[in-house]
């Protein structure tokens, strides 16, 4: 399977030939767009994220040590950034994803500052993936509640 | 001989900065103002002339820190028509102002049973600590609802005022919908009951009349930093009975009188509230704000900002799918808007690749996005900086929003 690694630097390449802000935002929008819908049963509070402006839910599973997501929100924006997570990790192993050191939110020529990845989510969709992958490996199938790792 | 509203935006360095290859436009004023060059000089000249401790030294420094300090207290009184500067006590802003109040005053006259009114239209720092006090005294925390067109239903406050009633709580203009609420009939209403009125004034000191004995409210809280002054550094203007009868609310230096170890007396008015070292540079600062916003009529620069918020309501409402939230008869300087189908934060984040700043979210209110069953909103609010320019840019902005969220 492609690693992490390889699919992020595609991603780069794919948003590199993209000349200014309004046509790369232009494809992460058709991203997200693109994002298999959530199941509706697990829309639920207890897997609403905090942390971000807008609402985001996120569920997480755990099968033979793999790492896979769903995930929702009101902004089209968050939702290409939650295509660009699945895209990367969705279906990794857990190993992987706690160790996988993305700079591909720092290199996309959207987000300047460190403050709007807080309030976009990334940082809190990540840290609970990577929480999230270290459960996995200690053998949890199901995991706990968003809450307790998305406040970053 | 008063100066046009006109020529205020060279005073603002700030306005020069591109931001996202773009000349800002800025439309965040209801979260800040920026700040005129007098106001930044003023600071600076502070730090690099006079820096001392105030009230304390004997020496030429500590002498004209303490002056300027005790001169802006002044300036403040003046600028609210308050009786006497004594009832004027510096504090880190609206947020502790109200704080204040809510513990110092709510310690001693507000008990098990007792009753406080806020309103569904406020700020969280004018809600939360009224709730909290209510939670630490089992008082009942009353809440005054507002209707479609965001105003306040004053048959329901009356309704609310009863015997058990100590205090309520209420600002000048929502920061969430713009609505000016009519505090002097409430003040009226409130005081026949014999209840006293704090009004958060944090959204209308810097646009409206701000006489606190013409309004006749019993405590007024304001922010420097929404008012063309530097941030961290606020006012709470009490009644002195009111403030005589309180307790301190932060205990330290500078506030005390005489100290053994059995013992404490309290310093007079204004010291007792201000413990600790102030920020004399903001106070300074903020002084030179009132001089600056002094500079406008009054009338003047109301008919500028109402004629501006106008303008952009008018032009935001022929957008396809806009919903402008409120519609207050009165109206000050903010537009609480959301677009069909589209977050709020996906606008907010378009318009700021544009270089538009404005804010989306809650606002720090969330009784009303409840009340409203909305998420969040986009604002733009306006400030005495701000041309026709400025909202053409939010109109352009927004229409491109839509193009690229293919709306």
């Amino acid at each position: 399977m492609t690693t992490i690694t390889e699919i992020e630097q595609s991603l780069i390449d794919d948003f590199a030939v993209l000349e200014n802000w309004e046509e790369r935002y232009d494809y992460l929008i058709e991203l997200g767009q693109n994002l298999p819908p959530m199941d509706p049963e697990l829309k639920i509070d207890d897997n609403k994220v905090h942390g971000c402006q807008s609402s985001v839910w996120f569920a997480i599973r755990c099968e033979d040590e793999k790492i896979s997501f769903q995930a929702d929100s009101d902004s089209l924006i968050i939702k290409g950034i939650v295509a660009i997570l699945q895209k990367l990790l969705n279906g990794q192993p857990a190993k992987a994803v706690e160790n996988a050191d993305l700079t591909i939110f720092n290199t996309l020529g959207l987000w300047k500052h460190l403050s709007s990845q807080r309030s976009n989510g990334v940082t809190a969709m990540l840290s609970h993936l990577k929480a999230a992958a270290i459960l996995c490996q200690a053998g949890a199938a199901k995991l706990s509640s968003v809450d307790a790792v998305a406040g970053a | 001989m008063s100066r046009s509203v006109l020529s205020a935006r060279a005073d603002f360095p700030i306005l020069n900065e591109t931001v996202n290859d773009h000349p800002l436009v800025y439309l965040d004023n209801a979260a800040t103002t920026q700040k005129p060059e007098v106001v930044l000089q003023a600071m600076d000249d502070y730090y690099r002339h006079y820096n001392a401790n105030i009230h304390r030294g004997n020496h030429a420094l500590a002498a004209r820190a303490t002056q300027a300090h005790e001169e802006a207290r002044a300036k403040v009184a003046r600028f609210l028509n308050a009786e006497d500067p004594k009832q004027i006590i510096f504090t880190r802003g609206t947020t502790e102002s109200i704080n204040l109040v809510a513990y110092s005053f709510g310690d001693t006259f507000i008990h098990t049973g007792d009753e406080v009114i806020t309103t569904q239209l406020e700020h969280h720092s004018n809600y939360v600590p009224w709730e909290l006090l209510c939670q630490r005294k089992q008082a009942k925390f009353q809440v005054i609802p507002f209707d479609e067109n965001g105003e306040l239903n004053l048959e329901v406050f009356k309704s609310l005022l009863n015997e058990r009633t100590r205090i309520v709580a209420v600002n000048q203009v929502s920061n969430s919908l713009g609505t000016v609420n009519p505090v002097e009939e409430i003040i009226r209403i409130a005081h026949a009951a014999g209840v006293p009125v704090l009004v958060d004034g944090a959204q209308g000191v810097q646009h409206l009349e701000r006489d606190v004995q013409k309004m006749d409210c019993d405590f007024y809280a304001f922010s420097s930093h929404k008012m063309y002054g530097p941030m961290g550094i606020g006012v709470l203007y009490g009644k002195e009975k009111w403030l005589e009868a309180m307790p301190p609310f932060l205990s330290g230096g500078e506030m005390i009188d005489t100290v053994t170890s059995s013992s404490v007396t309290f310093n007079v008015l204004p010291f007792k509230f201000e413990a600790g070292t102030p920020y004399v540079p903001g106070q300074i600062g903020l002084g030179v704000a009132i001089d600056y916003l002094e500079t406008f009529d009054l009338h003047e620069l109301q008919t500028y900002e109402d004629g501006l918020l106008q303008y952009g309501l008018e032009q935001l409402a022929d957008i396809p799918g806009i919903v402008i939230y409120g519609n207050p008869k009165l109206r000050s300087c903010i537009i609480p808007f959301n677009l069909e189908g589209v977050s709020a934060y996906d606008v907010g984040i378009l318009l700021d690749t544009q270089g538009v700043a404005v804010r989306t979210g809650q606002h720090c209110t969330q009784p009303i996005m409840d009340a409203l069953n909305i998420p969040g909103t986009v604002r733009a609010s306006l400030a005495l900086y701000n041309n026709k320019e400025d909202v053409d840019a939010l109109i352009k902005g927004v229409h491109r929003v839509l193009k690229i969220l293919k709306r």
